[in-house]
């Protein structure tokens, strides 16, 4: 930790400069910083610096917050941990450096967790995301017997296999500064370090928000709506993907990164329906197929563009 | 003589992969060892979750060498062959070779000396070959290497390899190989927050020792000894006992290299919770033990956990960071608990309408009514009030719905009976909500409740017979749908209970139940009772009794009592290890034997009563006679199933049967003697039918 920090800037003091460690931490590691996606997802994993950049050989190192929407988990404000809107924190580096561990204790470090008085844990936790075709082998990282961040070795994103891999870390950021901060329930969070009439908490910041989203998750959203609207974004992603070849060759892609927004919004748009109950068991598997077959389409397309093709 | 020490350094192995681990890698080095001819004195392999460590000793510093003669031309041969046997000898010339006569004139012979390598040769050729090949249960890949084919795949990065061969008394040498770009040498690593710092090591002595001293315990064993001592008496000293749990040790032991045990606390109120919902919420989530008030027996509101780490505050900040996660899990499972209490378990029921038991199936509400009807039907049979066992079918699967099963999958049938009790439910009723799934295993517990009986037995027949009807049956390694245990379980059930129980009608009757119509439904009990005669032959086998008898008893057709057939095959395994039964088997085979080859030859067969009025021999009649009681007697104590007693009654066609095949011979010269000799001979093999087909009994 950085000792010349001013008190509202250190991170066990303030969410926001909890974030900014982070950033900073990483940002010296190499990283580029991005700033969260504009569009509704369910983790950062989804943002296209994570899911489309895993593919193709070129080497990159990204990290950056991304809010992450769970309409499911909504609690109308009333769970002292969980809610439908929360963030992450996303770190990855393409190819995964052989000291990923390393750099991993040390920016817990950098964000007020010593690793000579907390117990710090690698716990076998494999990951698979069905919607994006994905999987790889990690660990959920514990601290003290509580997971704080996921820690994962990308072996295949949108069905190809990652060459080279890719080490993904994501930190649930609410989480950990609770730990840090000391408090039980993430409303109490201190979000802009001040002390007395200049305090933020989060739930002055959320709270609210909580409360309105869900309602409009589990009783308003206009499922008829909806479902038109997975329809549209499929018929989109697939339309932009077509239209995307450079020549009927099919060597060069020329928009992959359009039609994976219209993937994302699928998803959430499927989330949401989800959380409205409209969706049966043997639907919803089909529902994160189609899901899965977009991802799909769009990493094969992104593998023949610029970034994501040989050098 | 030398020895071997390797230790692969890798990031976290998963606890439940390390065992399994260092076994292969045991067994693969030593393997290859013997197969190249280096047979080792003993070897030990360790795991912690950083590394698996092998140390191989008394390993011969050099392989035997190997002498083959090979045989060349003739004496005199064309010069182009004699040129061929030298290269493929690579002798210099003929007068290395030897010559040898033998019939077909002189031969050179050309000795191949194949001299031994250095076992450090060979351990650098096998030892890297292991390595890519390391049957990992999931492997990944990883780095820059990884984006090129061929990368090495290994359970999570591999980090260094240590690989020394040498003398004890010596400077051992690194066997120098190259894996992925990873080079062999004598560097590890110590505890990964303690004492990270590099570590040169030797040979397994001073390896061990220094690791520990850099705070690693190598040994598996050693880490759960300690766990396990520490827990017992931090609990104890504070008047509590620990709740020992074998497979929550075996993987906390794999999630440290340096265990420390420490003692936690919660909230008193969570004590309101079920016990098995705390001990679940804390092992699964937490992976630390629960704690028992020696006085009362009841849990208390401590749990120990086992850090990785001994911490400068003395562990102060870990405990409360544990007590910190603990607590909103309890709480979650308070909340859920007390959530399911608020519903009726019959009112869940509505739900399994929406829920696919299987596609050919139907629903889950579709398959508890089943299972209702049938438990109403074997109730009678098994002792059971109908009323109360419809009720349990009713409820049985209830739980499935509720919040903390959803939770816990592993107190399903537990929680149907709290929540079933909390309702108000007859005990017995309760009682079977989560007995009905039992037994699990042939070690788990046999219901004995009449109730529970019957709907365990409804539940695991409808299973079968479902799965039959629509062609699921078990296939070699696959039972998806676990009928074996399923089946194994109903043999349980009606032996331990001693229940009476036609399973052929209770099939037809489930059969019956069922939407579907399979095409062969006629033949589908009989086919699911010899599924269960292979279940009875599996667990007899199991328990080291004779397996084959139960052929004996079911080549005698119509038996699907399982209860008779398990006391039949029961006396007659007693029988034959008496010296009566073994001479009764010998002497009927023999008449068997006969039989079949004289049928043979004459393209008949010898049924039919003999005729006394040709009995020549006082042998003859004495055995004939001796049948005709052997038979009746045994038909009377079967008739009472007294299995004991009709083996009695069998012990006694022993001597005449002797007495017959000493003084008689049956292919007498006279066609009509013979012929009445060969109904005799018949006559033994169904006297013995009494019992069993003493034809299906291996000698």
């Amino acid at each position: 930790m950085d000792a010349s920090l001013p008190a509202h800037m250190r991170p066990e003091r303030s969410f926001q400069g909890f974030i900014l460690a982070l950033q900073r931490f990483w940002a010296e590691q190499g990283c580029v910083i991005l700033q969260p996606y504009d569009m509704e997802m369910g983790a950062g994993t989804f943002h296209p610096a994570t899911t489309l950049r895993a593919l193709g050989p070129k080497p990159w190192n990204a990290a950056y917050v991304q809010p992450s929407r769970r309409p499911k988990d909504g609690r109308y404000g009333e769970n002292p941990n969980r809610m439908q809107h929360y963030y992450q924190f996303q770190v990855i580096m393409k190819p995964s450096p052989p000291n990923l561990q390393e750099l991993y204790l040390k920016s817990l470090a950098a964000i007020g967790i010593d690793s000579a008085v907390h117990d710090i844990r690698f716990v076998e936790d494999d990951w698979e995301s069905p919607t994006l075709g994905a999987w790889g082998l990690g660990w959920e990282c514990w601290c003290d017997g509580m997971e704080v961040s996921q820690f994962t070795y990308f072996q295949q994103v949108a069905g190809f296999e990652c060459a080279p891999v890719a080490g993904e870390l994501t930190y649930g950021l609410e989480r950990l500064a609770m730990y840090v901060q000391g408090v039980d329930r993430v409303y109490d969070l201190n979000f802009n370090g001040r002390e007395g009439d200049a305090k933020v908490t989060y739930g002055d910041v959320f709270l609210q928000a909580e409360r309105e989203y869900s309602k409009h998750n589990f009783e308003v959203a206009d499922t008829a709506m909806l479902f038109e609207q997975f329809k549209m974004a499929e018929a989109a992603c697939r339309k932009y993907l077509d239209a995307g070849w450079k020549d009927d060759k099919r060597e060069a892609h020329l928009m992959a990164l359009p039609a994976y927004d219209q993937c994302i919004k699928a998803s959430h748009v499927f989330n949401l329906l989800d959380a409205r109950g409209v969706i049966s068991v043997t639907e919803r598997q089909s529902y994160i197929l189609r899901v899965r077959e977009l991802a799909k389409a769009c990493g094969e397309a992104w593998i023949h563009t610029e970034a994501g093709g040989a050098a | 003589m030398p020895e071997l020490l390797l230790e692969l350094f890798s990031e976290e192995i998963p606890a439940r992969m390390q065992a399994k681990a260092a076994d292969d890698l045991r067994r693969m080095v030593t393997d290859k060892l013997v197969a190249e001819g280096l047979v080792y004195e003993g070897a030990k392999a360790f795991a912690t979750p950083r590394r698996l460590a092998l140390t191989v000793h008394g390993i011969p510093a050099r392989q035997p060498d190997l002498k083959t003669e090979r045989r060349g031309p003739k004496v005199g041969a064309p010069d182009a062959a004699v040129q061929g046997f030298l290269k493929a000898t690579g002798l210099k010339s003929l007068d290395e070779a030897k010559i040898q006569r033998d019939p077909k004139g002189d031969f050179y012979i050309g000795l191949i000396e194949k001299p031994g390598r250095d076992a450090i040769d060979v351990l650098a050729e096998i030892l890297p070959v292991i390595i890519r090949t390391f049957p990992w249960p999931k492997s990944m890949r990883w780095g820059a290497r990884s984006g090129k084919p061929g990368s090495l795949s290994w359970v999570r990065p591999l980090h260094a390899i240590t690989a020394t061969f040498g003398l004890e008394t010596e400077e051992p040498d690194v066997v120098k190989f190259e894996v992925d770009g990873i080079e062999t040498g004598q560097t590890t690593y110590g505890h990964r927050f303690m004492a990270p710092e590099a570590i040169s090591v030797r040979r397994f002595e001073d390896y061990e020792a220094k690791l520990k001293a850099a705070k690693v315990i190598l040994d598996p064993q050693a880490r759960k000894d300690i766990i396990f001592a520490d827990a017992k008496e931090l609990t104890f000293a504070q008047g509590f006992e620990l709740v020992e749990d074998q497979v929550l040790l075996d993987e906390v032991s794999g999630l440290v290299e340096w265990p420390i045990v420490m003692m936690g606390s919660f909230e008193e109120e969570y004590l309101a919770i079920p016990e098995e919902v705390i001990r679940a919420t804390i092992r699964n989530n937490q992976k630390c033990f629960v704690v028992r008030d020696s006085k009362t027996g009841k849990l208390t509101n401590k749990f120990v956990l086992t850090a990785n780490i001994e911490a400068t505050d003395g562990g102060k900040v870990i405990v409360s960071g544990n007590e910190r996660v603990i607590r909103p899990r309890l709480s979650d499972a308070k909340f859920f608990y007390e959530t399911d209490l608020k519903t009726k378990l019959e009112d869940r029921l509505p739900k399994f309408e929406q829920i696919v038991f299987h596609e050919k199936l139907g629903t889950q509400a579709a398959r508890i009514k089943r299972i209702e009807r049938l438990a109403a039907e074997i109730a009678p049979l098994v002792g059971a009030d109908v009323a109360k066992a419809t009720r349990a079918a009713h409820l049985a699967k209830a739980d499935l719905l509720t919040e903390v099963v959803g939770e816990f999958p592993e107190v399903q049938g537990l929680m149907g009976r709290y929540y079933a009790k909390a309702q108000g439910e007859d005990d017995s009723v309760a009682a079977a909500c989560e007995e009905h799934y039992k037994p699990q295993g042939p070690a788990d517990r046999v219901p004995t409740d009449p109730v529970s009986v019957a709907v365990a037995l409804a539940d695991k027949i409808d299973t079968l017979v479902g799965f039959w009807a629509i062609d699921e049956k078990p296939t070699g390694s696959k039972d998806p749908y676990a009928l074996r245990r399923a089946a194994l379980g109903v043999i349980r059930l009606i032996a331990e209970n001693a229940l009476r129980l036609s399973l052929m009608k209770v099939a037809a009757s489930a059969l019956a139940g069922l939407s579907v119509n399979p095409a062969d439904a006629q033949k589908l009990p009989s086919d699911l009772l010899a599924f269960f005669a292979d279940r009875l032959k599996v667990q007899l086998r199991e328990q080291g009794a004779r397996h084959d008898l139960v052929d004996a008893v079911f080549a005698l057709g119509g038996q699907d009592d399982l209860l008779m057939i398990v006391r039949r095959v029961d006396a007659l395994g007693k029988f034959l290890d008496s010296d009566d039964g073994k001479n009764l088997l010998a002497g009927t085979k023999r008449a068997s034997n006969i039989l079949s080859i004289e049928e043979k030859k004459d393209k008949r067969s010898f049924d039919g009563a003999p005729d006394a009025a040709l009995y020549s021999l006082a042998e003859e009649k004495a055995l004939a006679k001796a049948i005709g009681e052997v038979k009746a007697e045994a038909s009377a104590a079967v008739a009472k199933e007294d299995f004991a007693a009709a083996m009695s009654a069998m012990a006694k066609l022993r001597p005449p049967v002797d007495a017959f095949f000493d003084k008689v011979r049956v292919n007498d010269d006279d066609a009509k003697v013979r012929e009445n000799r060969l109904k005799l001979l018949n006559e033994i093999r169904s006297a013995t039918r009494a019992v069993a087909d003493f034809s299906k009994i291996q000698d």
